[in-house]
C-alpha cells in the first residue's frame, strides 16, 4: 500500500534545490546565502501551508509512512533492560506482535505493539503488521504475565488490522480479539495505549483497551479503511478521500469524539521527520499517565477502565438515568 | 481468460408472468433461498421459519424470535427510550434510520428485556438483521451494555441472539468502541460468575463477532448460520485463493473449534432451558 504522497512533492523539489545551492557555495566558491535563506524561508512557508492544512486522507498518507516509527522504535528509545517475550503457547509466534518485559525510567512495565516492517522482507515476516490470532493471544499472556506481578502495561497502536485470512479464521480470529477486549476490562494494573500509525478496527482495539488512550497527531483510528468504506457505501474504493473525511478518524477527531484522552503532538510533516521529538514527546505522555494511575488501587482502575468505555457513544434518551 | 469472454454463463432471472402476479398476493408464499422449496408464509410460520425442504434458516425478525423463545409471549422490554443521533453528520445516516424504523416497527437493531424460559427468568437481547444489517452503533452497544448489567444485578442469566453485520460504519470510532464497552460489561458478569449464553445466527460477522457474540460461557450457532471476523471477498483478495464453499458457516466453526455447538431452530428453547436448569444450582467456593 504505497502512500500517495505527492502532496509533499513540492517541499520535496524547493529541499533538493537548497541542498544543490550549498554544495554549489562548497564546491565552487559561490556565495548562494542570500538565495539559500529566500528558499528556506520560503519553504517554510511552504510546508506551513500545506501540512496546516492537510486533508483527512493526507493524513492517513503520513499515518501510513514507511519511515514512520514503530513499536521497536519506541521501545528502544523509551524503555531500558527490554526483554522480548515470544509465542502464545497454543500455535505460535506471530511477529506481527512484539512483546516483552522492560523498564520505564526506572519503573518495571510490560509493553506490547502491534509491529510493522522496516523493509520488504521485514513486512513479509511480520505480515505488514497484520496480527493472527496467536499474535493477539501472546498479547493477553503477556498482558495475564503482567496482572499477576503488577506490572503497568503500555501498549503501541500500529495496524491496518486483524489478518484478513483463512487460517486467521480457522484459528478464531474474532474469539482472540474478543477475549482481549474482556480480559483487558479486568486486569488490575494500569494500562496505558498510544495509537502511533494506523489503527484499523478490532484489530487496534484488541490491545487498546486502557485507563488512558493517547494518539499521535497524524494518527487516525477507524471501524474500517477509508478505502474499504468507500468500496461499501458508494461502491467505489477510490472515493476513499470522502471516506476518510465523513468516518472522523483523525487523532484531533478522536479526541471531540471522546475515544481519546489527548492528541500527542508530531513535527511537522510527521514522526518520521524527527524521531528524537516524538520520542521525547511519548516518553513525557506515558510518564505522567503512570503518574496519575499510580494511585489507585486495583480495583479503581477496574472501575476507571470501565467508567471510560461506558461513556463512549452519543445517543438520545427521554428517560435520565441516574 | 479469452476464453471466459466467449463461454461467460449466461443468467436468466425468471420473471413471473402477469396472471401469476394476479393470482398469487404478495407474501402469501416464500420460496427457499437454498433448495426452491415453495412454502405458504403461513406453514412457514409455523415451522419456525425454516424450510420444510432443506432446514434452511430463514431470518427471524426481533418480535418473533422473542416469541419462539420466551414463555407465553411475555417480555418486559428495556430502554425503548434509547435513539440513534448523527454524531459524525454522515451522510444519509438519518434518512436510512428512519426508513428501517419504518419497514421493521423497531426503533434499533436490538431489542434487549427479560422474560421466562421454561420458568426460568433472563435477561435476554435480541437482534433484527433487517435494521442497519443488525450494526451495532451506539444505541446497540449501549442497550447490550445495560441489559448486561440488569443481568447482573437481578443474577439472571443473559441470554443473547446475534444477527449482525458488525460495527456501524455511519458512526465510525464510535460503534468501534461499543465492542470494547460490551464487552467490559460481560468481564464485570463474569468475574461475577453470570452466565452467559451466546447463541449466533445469520449472519453474526465483524464488530459484534470480535465481541460479546464471542464471549458466551456457551456459544451455540443455528445450522448454516455466516459467523467470521472479515468478510469472504475480502480474505480471498486478501490471500488470492478461492475459499471453500461451507467456509465461515456455523457446522465450520463447529469444525474447527470455535463453537460449543449448532443447535436447530426447533430444539432451541428447549436446548437453552436444559442448559439454564443445569445452571441452576450454583456452589458457592
Amino acid at each position: 500500500m504505497a502512500g500517495d504522497l505527492s502532496f509533499e512533492k513540492p517541499l520535496i523539489e524547493l529541499e533538493e534545490k537548497i541542498k544543490e545551492l550549498q554544495t554549489y557555495t562548497k564546491e565552487k566558491d559561490i556565495d548562494f546565502t542570500d538565495e539559500i535563506a529566500r528558499l528556506e524561508e520560503k519553504m517554510n512557508r511552504l510546508a506551513k501551508e500545506i501540512y496546516g492544512n492537510l486533508t483527512a486522507w493526507q493524513r492517513v498518507q503520513i499515518a501510513r509512512h514507511p519511515e514512520r516509527p514503530t513499536t521497536l522504535d519506541y521501545i528502544q528509545h523509551l524503555f531500558t533492560d527490554f526483554i522480548e517475550l515470544h509465542g502464545d503457547r497454543l500455535f505460535s509466534d506471530d511477529a506481527a506482535i512484539v512483546g516483552g518485559i522492560a523498564k520505564f525510567r526506572g519503573i518495571p512495565v510490560t509493553v506490547i505493539g502491534h509491529q510493522k516492517g522496516k523493509d520488504t522482507r521485514d513486512n513479509i515476516a511480520r505480515n505488514f503488521g497484520m496480527p493472527h490470532p496467536e499474535g493477539y493471544r501472546k498479547a493477553l499472556r503477556l498482558m495475564q504475565q503482567a496482572d499477576k506481578f503488577g506490572r503497568p502495561i503500555v501498549t503501541f497502536i500500529n495496524t491496518q488490522g486483524a489478518y484478513p485470512g483463512k487460517t486467521a479464521e480457522e484459528r478464531g480470529q474474532s474469539e482472540a480479539i474478543a477475549r482481549n477486549l474482556r480480559e483487558m476490562a479486568s486486569f488490575q494494573v494500569p494500562i496505558i495505549c498510544i495509537v502511533t500509525g494506523e489503527g484499523g478496527s478490532g484489530g487496534a482495539l484488541a490491545i487498546g483497551v486502557g485507563n488512558r488512550v493517547y494518539a499521535l497527531e497524524y494518527s487516525y483510528y477507524s471501524v474500517i479503511a477509508p478505502e474499504s468504506a468507500a468500496a461499501i457505501l458508494w461502491r467505489d474504493a477510490s472515493q476513499a478521500e470522502r471516506a476518510a473525511e465523513s468516518l472522523k478518524i483523525n487523532a484531533p477527531d478522536l479526541f471531540d469524539l471522546g475515544v481519546i484522552d489527548q492528541v500527542i503532538p508530531e513535527p511537522m510533516g510527521g514522526a518520521h521527520k524527527n524521531k528524537q521529538q516524538v520520542m521525547e514527546e511519548v516518553g513525557r505522555v506515558i510518564a505522567s499517565a503512570l503518574n496519575e494511575l499510580q494511585s489507585l488501587s486495583g480495583e479503581e482502575l477496574v472501575i476507571d477502565r470501565y467508567e471510560k468505555f461506558k461513556r463512549m457513544g452519543q445517543f438520545s434518551s427521554m428517560v435520565e438515568v441516574p | 481468460m479469452f476464453k471466459d469472454i466467449f463461454y461467460r454463463k449466461r443468467k436468466y432471472a425468471t420473471i413471473p408472468s402477469e396472471k401469476v402476479k394476479k393470482e398469487v398476493p404478495e407474501g402469501l408464499m416464500v420460496k427457499c433461498k437454498q433448495c426452491g422449496t415453495i412454502s405458504y408464509t403461513k406453514e412457514l410460520e409455523k415451522n419456525l421459519k425454516v424450510c420444510t425442504g432443506c432446514n434452511y434458516h430463514f431470518a427471524m425478525s426481533a418480535q418473533e424470535r422473542v416469541q419462539a423463545t420466551l414463555d407465553d409471549d411475555h417480555f418486559f422490554e428495556y430502554d425503548t427510550d434509547l435513539k440513534s443521533t448523527n454524531p459524525l453528520k454522515f451522510p444519509e445516516y438519518e434518512e436510512k434510520l428512519a426508513g428501517d424504523m419504518e419497514k421493521t416497527g423497531l426503533q434499533e437493531a436490538v431489542v434487549t428485556g427479560e422474560g421466562t424460559i421454561e420458568g426460568h427468568p433472563v435477561v435476554m437481547g435480541v437482534m433484527d438483521a433487517r435494521f442497519r444489517m443488525g450494526s451495532m452503533g451506539s444505541v446497540v452497544g449501549e442497550k447490550i451494555t445495560r441489559a448486561i448489567e440488569m443481568a447482573e444485578k437481578k443474577d439472571y442469566p443473559f441470554i443473547l441472539f446475534s444477527a449482525s453485520g458488525g460495527a456501524r460504519m455511519q458512526e465510525g470510532v464510535l460503534s468501534l468502541m461499543q465492542m470494547a464497552k460490551t464487552s467490559a460489561a460481560l468481564a464485570r458478569f463474569h468475574e461475577k460468575r453470570g452466565l452467559f449464553i451466546s447463541i449466533l445466527t445469520n449472519p453474526t460477522t465483524g464488530g459484534v463477532s470480535a465481541s460479546f457474540a464471542s464471549l458466551g460461557d456457551i456459544n451455540i450457532a443455528e445450522p448454516g448460520a455466516l459467523i467470521g471476523f472479515a468478510g469472504r471477498r475480502v480474505i480471498e483478495q486478501t490471500i488470492r485463493q478461492e475459499l471453500p464453499r461451507d467456509f465461515q458457516t456455523a457446522e465450520f466453526l463447529l469444525e474447527h473449534g470455535q463453537l460449543d455447538l449448532v443447535v436447530h431452530r426447533k430444539d432451541m428453547k428447549k436446548t437453552l432451558a436444559t442448559i439454564l436448569d443445569i445452571h441452576l444450582v450454583r456452589r458457592d467456593h
